[in-house]
């Protein structure tokens, strides 16, 4: 993708829509995000992108997002100013400022909140992120593998209430945080993971921004090209079609806080026939075929479009009949590490499988396939 | 007794007079410059053929495009305060702040914040602040703004502040309109906030319509009740219409695929309504139009309430086409209402849709003799107008069942026999399906808020959201004995602990007398 070297209000719509894409199902509608960056950026003028590799080594980089229910901050909207006061009191324990921000995760509405921040603050946005997708804890980023601590983090709602979390590992502040987030009503931001710009060069997944960019421009131009974005996507991203197919059942439920479920889709076309079922918990994290064999596992991202609007598909928005194209994106090397894997693998979520490529077990899928028919 | 349905199209008013579940009568009328000039025609000459003594007719229920019309051509709409209760949050994003420009100048534009609101479980943001309601309603007098849209966060979970806030702002402000957004709209704060918007500006001319309404039965010699039909089917009182205009936004498409269910006597299929510029194309689930799932634009402005799913193609009896072979073009330009001078088979010298079809034999209208000026190839023609047809049809398929495709409509015609593999059924009256549609309207009572399921089931929760609908239908006016439930769908809300769960529920019942 093109590298994007500041953002401009008519760069959000592309942000949006590509965020929503590497959401992978979860992670909320990037639009009030996207709304906010705009105001902000009417205001103050566009938000400078710096690449990881242009940081000074010694510079205090923060990334900052947005925890709790999306579901909640659709309705309860910001007072606009949480995120910069959750930075202030983390810059005002760490007796310095920040030099610039970055989004933690790549996918859903913090693809946007932080740009509105950056903003709001006058600084520059590292184009990198923690995730390269969306996951649903805040241990599950990249610094967590290169021992970079969450914490000391901050939290504020729009109260003007503000707390500084120092919790011993990053699994532990997850859990702190969470309880903290309900009492704040659900939805909290936060300011957290303050690194170094050496530690930022070790362990950010470098060029996230515009990989968002250049994903919402793709999904825009075929969509206005009357093309579903699907092909040209997995071909630019190394990806693969997966499955097309009509969603036929959602069982959804709630355990420890998280929408869990799954869901089943009857091919259509080339696919009918065949059958896909696909286990979400807020992102969409298993891809199996009609024998349980996988197709797609995380950290690998499953990402469904819609076929023929070629709109990305939220779990909390399908539902049943819901026509979609599902793709099996690479996830960025740094998850495919023994440490990645244990951080996000299908293992941590509770599921059988053993993590395999999904570069593989399409190899594989379309080797037996091949000998059935011989 | 007797009931009539009214369609108030763009081109066409249509009605009917039913016996029970018999057709006596339809007519078609063109519809008046004035609306209810064509009304009061159609009124006239449906009852005159019908042979039924006007006071044996017991209601008349009425479908129109008014509202809807209203606010794509951003004519007759009043000035309006939004008022949000939401302070010390929801400030970065004030009322309005995605509108298209000439709609946000069209209501004026102006707003105001102030202290309240709710959590999602129930606990004050901040406490109602009097001295400021006061303040703002001052300031709404001053400007001399007669219509109010007030939106508190969480409403639909908590309606206890927006009904503060209005008891203490009518104080100041007793002659003006009060719309508030948890009557309307779903959790969304933007959505629901722009549809109590839309809804204020609208209320002036709702008054003016519903009392035009009333006047064109009286002027038909009518004395009985009248009810005007809303997005997902169902009645809406005189009162009721006077305070939520907007609910009427989708009520055309609805009321072609319930009139398609009911002359065909199928619950689940697809329905084709073409007209003389596009074809409709929407889905039945158990007797009711599919809702969308996404959130839907109206005249710019994103809204969240419940619309049908329908999928438009432009395609219609009076698509022009042009070229042949691959430079084959239908549509998407119409000749709209002037097919009667500009088809070829009326003399004129345009192929449209109605031409092919005449061409082919599929119908004998205008001047047969035509065909001698078209394309020698029509079932070229033809097979790529059924391609459109069926990709449109399988866009709204929700199941591999062989659900009929139900053809409603002035254009009708134009659908093959049958659309993949699914088989094609022509309606008796199916030109006057809307109409139809009016008349068999039913009364409804919604229910979407979350719940916590820490202290009870969900049987209990469900239990709980269909004694509220139900409560609600029979407040909207449904005889108790005939309610039935209609759709229920529980999400269980990602990130909340508490088993926090959203459970949307509603239920349909039969209406008095």
């Amino acid at each position: 993708m093109t590298p994007i070297s500041r953002i401009t209000r008519a760069d959000m719509a592309p942000i949006a829509l590509g965020g929503a894409f590497l959401g992978t199902g979860g992670g909320g509608d990037p639009f009030i995000g996207r709304l906010m960056a705009e105001q902000a950026i009417d205001a103050t003028g566009p938000v400078p992108v710096l690449d990881v590799a242009a940081l000074d080594d010694d510079a205090l980089v923060v990334p900052v997002a947005m925890m709790g229910a999306p579901t909640v901050m659709l309705e309860k909207l910001p007072r606009g100013d949480e995120a910069t006061c959750a930075l202030r009191a983390l810059e005002a324990v760490l007796g310095r400022k920040a030099d610039a921000i970055f989004c933690i995760e790549a996918g859903g509405l913090n693809s946007t909140i932080p740009i509105a921040v950056a903003a709001a603050a006058g600084l520059p946005i590292v184009d990198g992120d923690g995730m390269g997708r969306a996951f649903p804890e805040l241990q599950m980023v990249s610094m967590t593998m290169f021992g970079i601590h969450a914490c000391p983090m901050a939290m504020a709602d729009e109260k003007g209430n503000a707390l500084v979390l120092n919790a011993i590992d990053n699994l532990s502040t997850e859990r702190f945080a969470r309880v903290v987030t309900v009492e704040m009503g659900g939805a909290a931001l936060i300011a957290f993971y303050p690194m170094t710009g050496r530690q930022a060069k070790q362990s950010v997944l470098r060029g996230s921004l515009s990989l968002i960019h250049g994903i919402g421009r793709i999904i825009a131009g075929e969509q206005a090209a009357n093309r579903n974005p699907a092909d040209r996507l997995a071909r630019d991203l190394n990806g693969m079609r997966l499955f097309e197919g009509r969603v036929t059942d959602v069982n959804r439920r709630t355990e420890g806080g998280f929408a869990r479920g799954q869901a089943r889709l009857d091919g259509l076309d080339r696919h009918a026939g065949c059958r896909l079922t696909l286990k979400f918990q807020n992102e969409f994290l298993v891809a199996e075929d009609e024998t349980g064999a996988p197709l797609a596992l995380t950290p690998d991202l499953i990402c469904l479009l819609d076929l023929e609007t070629g709109q990305p598909i939220t779990t909390e928005q399908m539902a049943y009949g819901f026509r979609v194209i599902v793709s099996g994106m690479p996830c960025d090397p740094k998850w495919r590490s023994a440490q990645g894997l244990q951080l996000a693998g299908p293992g941590y979520s509770g599921y059988d499988h053993r993590y395999t490529p999904v570069e593989a077990l399409t190899r594989q899928k379309h080797t037996i396939d091949m000998e059935d028919q011989a | 007794m007797f009931r009539i349905g009214v369609d108030v199209g763009g081109t066409n008013t249509d009605a009917v007079v039913m016996d029970g579940a018999r057709i006596l009568a339809g007519v078609k009328a063109p519809t008046s410059e004035d609306v209810m000039g064509g009304v009061v025609e159609s009124l006239i000459r449906v009852i005159d053929r019908s042979g039924v003594p006007k006071e044996q007719i017991s209601a008349v229920m009425i479908g129109t495009t008014h509202f809807t019309n209203a606010v794509v051509e951003r004519r007759h709409l009043a000035r309006t305060a939004a008022v949000r209760i939401c302070l010390p949050a929801a400030q970065c994003l004030p009322p309005m702040v995605d509108w298209p420009a000439d709609i946000r100048e069209a209501v004026g534009g102006a707003f105001w914040m102030a202290r309240g609101g709710n959590e999602f479980d129930g606990r004050e943001i901040a406490a109602l602040d009097e001295t400021e309601l006061d303040r703002i309603a001052a300031e709404i007098g001053a400007a001399g703004i007669a219509t109010v849209a007030v939106t508190s966060v969480f409403s639909p979970v908590s309606d206890a502040m927006e009904r503060r806030a209005v008891a203490r702002m009518k104080q100041r402000l007793p002659e003006v309109d009060f719309t508030l957004s948890g009557e309307i709209g779903r959790l969304g704060i933007l959505e629901r906030e722009n549809a109590a918007i839309m809804n204020a500006s609208l209320r002036a001319l709702s008054h003016r319509i519903v009392a035009a309404f009333g006047r064109a039965l009286e002027a038909t010699g009518l004395s009985c009740p009248y009810y005007i039909t809303q997005n997902d089917g169902t009645l809406m009182s005189r009162d009721f219409v006077q305070a939520y205009p907007v609910l009427t936004f989708a009520s055309g498409p609805t009321n072609s695929m319930r009139g398609a269910a009911f002359l065909s006597g199928q619950a689940n299929a697809i329905v084709a309504d073409v007209g003389g510029t596009s074809t409709d194309v929407g889905a039945l689930v158990n007797g009711f139009p599919r809702p969308a799932s996404t959130t839907v634009d109206v005249g710019g402005v994103r809204t969240n309430f419940r619309m049908p799913d329908v999928f438009s193609i432009a395609l219609g009896g009076g698509t022009r086409i042009t070229g042949e072979g691959d430079g084959l073009k239908i549509g998407p330009q119409s000749v709209g209402y002037r097919i009667t001078e500009q088809a070829l088979v009326f003399g004129g010298s345009t192929l449209t849709a109605t031409d092919v079809a005449v061409g082919l034999g599929l119908v004998q209208i205008g001047d047969p003799s035509a065909r001698s000026r078209m394309p020698a190839d029509l079932a070229a023609i033809k097979a790529r107008i059924d391609d459109m047809v069926t990709n449109a049809v399988e866009r709204m398929r929700v199941s591999p069942a062989p659900i009929p495709v139900l053809a409603v409509g002035g254009g009708s015609i134009l659908i093959p026999d049958r659309v993949g593999d699914l088989p094609v059924i022509r309606p008796e009256h199916f030109a006057v399906a809307n109409a139809v549609g009016a008349a068999i309207g039913q009364i409804s009572g919604e229910v979407d808020r979350i719940f916590s399921l820490a202290s009870i089931s969900r049987e209990e929760a469900l239990a709980t959201a269909r004694k509220e609908a139900t409560e609600k239908a029979i407040a909207a006016g449904a005889r108790p004995d005939s309610i039935e439930l209609l759709d229920q769908e529980d999400v269980p809300l990602a990130y909340l602990p508490g088993n926090a769960t959203r459970i949307r529920l509603k239920v349909v019942g039969a209406m008095h007398g």
